[in-house]
């Protein structure tokens, strides 16, 4: 049986911690599947750290600690950046460059969704997107987990993984469906891959071709020729779907389909409003529903 | 007495550089923003003669004010005369100019620019390597809420590392009183740290030495910055001179060796401006 995400991530950090690349730290990790089920379960000895609640100077901890040795850093909910982030951002992602001493970070940064409040809900890569000397990748699959790490290990940055809870059951790989005379072709991020599909299917059926680009490499956009040639023949807007607010990540990778095909591409994230904890008052990543709209504005059915 | 003679070495280098700067400052050579450590380089030549008896090479978590930190501790004068200047031929290619010196080669750790951030940065990098380690903050980082974070963690880590504050009473021009009501030592006794408030007197930092690396430790030392926050210009109102204070009591060697490294830094400084 093919193993998940959940499983992949378990075992990343364990050969990590086994090889003594670094240590991976964060809070509440000793507390049992605490993080998800994302960390195995092991000791400090084994270099498995709990830092105390002070968000702000743990960040500057982990970077102290990537000035040493190639840390993991475990931030529990994604929100919590925006306490964790300022030294990262501002140390972490330049050392490199500034004092010639690189300073490696793996950021596994948590997406969760739904009645967890105004802060701690889904992704908020954005606060890292603007700045230079960060990586951002968003894994949503095994293999690409791998892949994120293999890159975390052959190079020295920062690289920023924004996961979400939701995809940790996932054991199957996501391919770009990429249709010939397609309508309208959906970049996606984050969890809102798994629903782009859903949304092909729906529209599948009313002979409506949607193809699918997942979007992998955030920063840098690492965008295929593939997709732009698909945006490029679309007879409609391409449509990009992230899980944070879209005056951010979103409208930036949007522009640059945009400068490359001069084709239009929409975008739907987080509603520009704040969240709440009671389901009416939620703010969660474009569902089924709201997609489905925002297709049929596009095709302007 | 050959401590107190080889620390004045030191901060003979460190003043002595520091009032070329200045003087590079007023004239207009020094574009960059300047954070001079004139009045308070007694600290880091202390710090650094100690580490040498101990045959310890710190890492070394400076702030803004960091010349006498990179001088003490052995940077080279030139690199850091072309870091001011803005070049590509500084230490740090012109990135850091005055507030951000870094050099690997001495342990030595740029700093970003948002206060105190080198608290949890020095405490980090000390936990991982479990490597001698100093973080110097002055009275004002002390106050971020991120440097006391660091502060507590590195505690119940035991990590051997001493926080010095060069506490020379001003964030910018606002005193410490205007801004609070707590002196850091009592901060850090709360955190099981051992604490000191102490003189800027080689001798006194000198005493505290025996418990230097190996648990946490705190030094407030108390300090006088003879100049503005940045740039060049003398405070008007001068509480002392360490400096003064040391060459008296060295006498007649004190005077050969600030005429000394008067001249060397003049012709480093001259022969680093005509390569212009």
């Amino acid at each position: 049986m093919a193993k998940t995400l959940r499983e992949t991530i378990k075992e990343t950090l364990r050969s990590h911690l086994k090889k003594k690349i670094g240590k991976v730290y964060g809070q509440c990790l000793n507390a049992v599947d605490w993080i998800e089920g994302t960390v195995p379960s092991l000791k400090e000895k084994d270099g498995l750290i709990d830092l105390s609640m002070a968000d702000v100077a743990n960040g500057g901890i982990v970077v102290g600690a990537g000035l040493i040795e190639k840390p993991i850093y475990i931030i529990r909910f994604q929100g919590l950046n925006w306490f964790n982030a300022p030294i990262i951002i501002n140390y972490a992602c330049k050392s490199k460059e500034i004092w010639n001493i690189p300073c490696p970070i793996f950021i596994r940064s948590i997406g969760m969704e739904g009645s967890i409040g105004p802060v701690t809900g889904s992704s908020h890569h954005s606060i890292y997107f603007r700045m230079p000397g960060i990586k951002i990748v968003s894994p949503m699959t095994p293999n690409e987990y791998r892949k994120a790490y293999d890159y975390f290990i052959k190079n020295e940055d920062v690289l920023y993984l924004s996961e979400h809870s939701k995809s940790y059951n996932n054991s199957k790989e996501l391919t770009d469906k990429l249709e010939k005379n397609t309508d309208v072709i959906i970049f996606a991020i984050s969890i809102t891959r798994f629903q782009a599909y859903k949304i092909k299917n729906y529209f599948k059926k009313l002979d409506i071709k949607i193809s699918i680009a997942n979007i992998f490499w955030i920063k840098p956009f690492k965008i295929k020729r593939k997709w732009l040639e698909t945006l490029k023949n679309s007879k409609f807007d391409g449509l990009l779907l992230d899980d944070d607010y879209v005056d951010g990540t979103a409208k930036a990778l949007a522009y640059e389909l945009t400068k490359k095909t001069k084709k239009n591409v929409r975008v739907l994230g987080l509603e520009d409003r704040s969240a709440g904890f009671s389901r009416s008052k939620d703010n969660l990543s474009p569902n089924f529903e709201r997609i489905r709209k925002e297709v049929y504005k596009i095709i302007k059915k | 007495m050959n401590y107190r003679l080889n620390v004045f070495k030191k901060a003979s280098l460190c003043r002595n550089f520091e009032l070329s700067t200045s003087d590079h400052i007023n004239s207009g050579k020094i574009y960059v923003p300047t954070y001079v450590s004139t009045g308070q380089e007694f600290i880091s030549s202390s710090l650094s003669i100690i580490s040498k008896t101990k045959k310890i090479k710190p890492l070394l978590f400076g702030q803004h004010r960091c010349h006498s930190i990179y001088l003490s501790f052995g940077g080279k004068i030139d690199y850091l005369i072309d870091e001011l200047l803005g070049r590509d031929t500084g230490i740090n290619k012109g990135f850091s100019g005055s507030a951000s010196v870094g050099n690997s080669k001495i342990n030595m750790y740029g700093h970003d620019g948002l206060m105190g951030s080198n608290g949890p940065i020095g405490v980090g990098a000390c936990f991982a390597s479990k490597k001698p380690t100093i973080i110097f903050l002055g009275d004002a980082a002390v106050e971020e809420d991120y440097v006391l974070g660091a502060m507590g963690w590195a505690s119940k880590k035991k990590l051997p590392l001493i926080f010095v504050i060069e506490d020379n009473n001003f964030s910018i021009a606002t005193e410490k009183a205007v801004r609070r009501n707590w002196e850091i030592k009592d901060i850090a006794k709360s955190f099981k740290i051992k604490a000191f408030d102490i003189k800027d007197c080689p001798l006194e930092i000198k005493y505290k030495s025996k418990y230097f690396f190996k648990q946490p430790i705190l030094l407030n030392i108390f300090t006088n910055r003879i100049n503005e926050h940045r740039g060049g210009e003398s405070l008007k109102k001068n509480k002392y001179d360490r400096y003064l204070i040391e060459m008296k009591k060295i006498g007649k060697k004190a005077t050969i060796i600030d005429q000394k490294f008067k001249k060397l830094i003049e012709k480093l400084w001259q022969k680093r401006l005509e390569k212009r």
